[in-house]
């Protein structure tokens, strides 16, 4: 019992207390997808564009086209991976797959793509065939056409290689109800697999971690998946695919939007020893690296095991598992339970992920 | 693919839920009265945190957090010296990661990059080596930060550089020592520091040869302490068990890494390569041959020569209360800006910047508590 007055003490009613940045120019950690990413939103683009749709917070936007019946889903993307070409995926599959993964975390049936191209002066022609024979792969896999293009050069120097951003069209079917605002308390957590592949296959490309891991990327097109999921468990409350930021910053952010609290039982979570072990070396949090073939959902209590069934019978949903609930006291917050028995916080990415020293 | 078992022995085993309940047992045990330990690297803070295992102890111990942080004891000085180089347009500088966002008086590295600077992120100090040969035309400098853990690499570095006859090579000397650090600690009016946890890596590189007489200086104990959960709280457990005792003594929590010598080849490169100089610690103040500065012979990797930094006018937050956390006579929760004005994406002292710093462990780990 003893240890039950040790665990982080009970604050009611705190509703994520975002703090403002006073950078006076943008640095690289706005784009880091964390809370400094969040404030920016928040004060240079909400501020000004704005808007009840936009105010969401999810990673597609909800269009309630007609009185009734079905509404649109509609993301964009834009996609700047250093290097292009990475183990298990290239920026092409990433364009795709990121797009369609967000239009699918609404239940929608993503269809449609399109795609704008920022190419630098000099690029390789042959670089620029493989990136978009692998764009077209990738939307056979997912079952979405293209439907809408354009191209822009620069010169050389104003950009690295070639930006890809894609937008995406989807449909979500009537009753349907998924987004991060709507986690309930009892509801389980569950995670669709092994984290942090995506962030450690890139840093091994670009040859920053002096060893060879052998770890892909998962990045993917989880929409076939969540189509089986969702059409053997209708009622899921949250989708969300844990991107930049990892795992921890999206079950903030889903907290923030139920105003919920998410308890995680650490030893459950499912991590790859290689993506471990580079995480030990490097002084990394793996739920904090990104991912682009996974996804988190949450639903009620009951529905955990089938779920679980049908995404493991999915080739990207093997190591899918249960890794923590929801709760309703300190809405806002994701605290980790540990192996020991104890109890932290677990916070959202600030800025960029650094290595320490030693 | 065994998913469950991530992690290979050697790390599992020191994580293992069943030791690190035997070892909490024999904690319980042995703790009669209440004792105050001090764990001198910031890397330690986290790694407690990050476990709970502050959670697990009994009340009457309670752990004070130590200045083992280099990127947080930095002085403003230098950071600002740091900035001014790194602003210059034929410089490339190179530093470990966390040094990127640690706050000078104005802006940190990351916004002197936003603004055009050429600065990088190494893993090794080596690796700005590389960048120094494959890019001639420019003047790479490495911020060479860091305890007695890092010196050995940053002395390496100076001495490939010279063998290269690299001529657009230097480094900013920042590296500071414990041994030191301990002295000002315990010497000071407030002090509260009963027992010590010494920092493993530290002495994994030196050895705990100098940690004897300060022990029995200041009539206080110390285990050389690891970084797992078994091996922190083996470390706090014979701490405990010589003050419950009556013993002053150096004990070594962490055979596995370290031996009383130390790693005598490393010893033998950061003595060719620096020598002790007096060193202005960040919210401490300058503490007697607390540093290591360049020696003669290698003077010409010296980036403060290089370099006319001239008059830097520095300006410290009025409120962080850095200085206090550092010396253990504050927690980060006492400081008025925690939490609100201060946070990781908007320091204000280096505590709450860096993955080894109090402030941000706090924040990461204890938020709201």
């Amino acid at each position: 019992m003893e240890q039950d007055q040790k665990q982080p003490r009970q604050v009611q009613g705190l509703s994520c207390p975002l703090p403002h940045t006073h950078t006076e120019t943008v640095v690289i950690g706005h784009g880091s997808g964390g809370s400094m990413t969040q404030d920016l939103i928040r004060s240079i683009f909400q501020s000004q564009i704005g808007n009840e749709i936009l105010a969401e917070g999810n990673d597609a936007a909800r269009l309630q086209l007609f009185s009734h019946g079905e509404q649109l889903a509609v993301s964009t993307d834009s996609h700047v991976v250093s290097p292009l070409f990475f183990p298990g995926g290239d920026i092409g599959r990433l364009a795709v797959s990121g797009t369609v993964n967000d239009v699918a975390m609404l239940g929608a049936h993503p269809a449609f793509l399109t795609a704008g191209f920022i190419l630098e002066e000099g690029f390789p022609m042959a670089d620029l065939n493989r990136i978009i024979k692998s764009i077209a792969d990738t939307c056979r896999e997912a079952g979405v056409q293209i439907i809408a293009g354009d191209t822009k050069v620069v010169e050389k120097g104003k950009a690295d290689g070639i930006y890809i951003n894609t937008a995406g069209l989807g449909l979500i079917p009537e009753g349907r109800k998924i987004g991060g605002q709507f986690a309930k308390p009892g509801d389980a957590v569950l995670i669709s697999g092994t984290l942090g592949e995506h962030s450690i296959a890139v840093l091994e490309a670009r040859g920053e971690l002096g060893f060879e891991s052998g770890i892909q990327s998962d990045v993917a097109p989880l929409n076939h998946m969540l189509e089986d999921l969702l059409a053997a468990v209708p009622d899921v409350h949250v989708l969300r695919d844990p991107t930049r930021g990892g795992l921890a910053t999206s079950l903030n952010e889903i907290a923030c939007q139920s105003q919920v609290s998410i308890h995680l039982t650490e030893g459950a979570i499912p991590v790859q020893p290689n993506v471990r072990i580079a995480c030990e070396m490097l002084g990394f949090d793996p739920l904090y690296l990104a991912n682009e073939g996974k996804v988190i959902i949450i639903l009620p209590e009951e529905h955990v095991e089938l779920a679980l069934n049908i995404v493991r019978a999915s080739p990207y949903g093997k190591y899918a598992a249960r890794i923590g609930r929801i709760s309703e006291e300190n809405p806002g917050r994701v605290l980790l339970h540990t192996a020991f028995g104890t109890t932290r916080l677990l916070s959202m990415l600030a800025g960029e992920i650094l290595p320490r020293i030693c | 693919m065994p998913v469950e078992s991530g992690l290979p022995e050697f790390l599992s085993g020191y994580r293992d839920v069943e030791r690190v309940k035997r070892v909490i047992d024999l904690i319980q045990q042995r703790t009669r009265q209440p004792w105050t330990l001090m764990e001198i690297c910031g890397g330690q803070t986290h790694a407690i945190m990050q476990y709970g295992l502050d959670q697990l102890l009994p009340d009457e111990i309670e752990l004070v957090h130590g200045p083992g942080c280099p990127v947080c004891v930095t002085s403003l000085a230098l950071i600002d010296q740091g900035l001014w180089i790194a602003q210059q347009p034929d410089v490339i500088f190179t530093s470990f990661g966390d040094m990127l966002r640690v706050p000078g008086s104005n802006g940190d590295l990351f916004s002197v990059r936003a603004a055009g600077g050429q600065v990088r992120v190494v893993y090794s100090p080596m690796d700005a080596v590389k960048i120094a040969v494959a890019n001639p035309d420019k003047r790479v400098v490495f911020f060479a930060i860091g305890f007695e853990t890092t010196a050995p690499a940053n002395a390496m570095a100076v001495i490939q550089a010279e063998k290269l006859g690299l001529k657009n090579f230097s480094i900013l000397p920042a590296n500071v020592l414990v041994p030191p650090a301990m002295h000002a600690i315990l010497s000071s009016p407030g002090n509260r520091i009963q027992g010590f946890l010494a920092a493993g890596h530290v002495c994994a590189v030196m050895g705990y040869w100098e940690y004897p007489p300060i022990a029995e200086r200041y009539q206080v104990p110390m285990a050389v302490t690891g970084f797992e959960p078994v091996d922190l709280l083996s470390g706090i457990y014979q701490t405990i068990d010589m003050l419950e005792s009556g013993r002053v003594a150096v004990e070594n929590a962490y055979p596995r890494a370290v031996t009383f010598e130390g790693n005598q080849a490393a010893q033998k490169l950061i003595f060719q390569v620096f020598e002790p100089v007096d060193r202005n610690w960040r919210g401490i103040g300058t503490i007697p041959n607390s540093g290591y500065g360049l020696r003669k012979a290698y003077q010409a990797f010296d980036a403060a020569l290089h370099f006319d930094t001239g008059n830097i006018q520095t300006a410290e937050s009025s409120i962080c209360i850095a200085g206090q956390v550092l010396q253990g006579t504050k927690k980060p929760f006492e400081c008025p800006a925690f939490g609100t004005l201060c946070t990781p994406q908007n320091p204000l002292g280096a505590p709450m910047v860096s993955s080894e710093g109090a402030c941000a462990a706090y924040y990461l780990y204890k938020r709201g508590s």
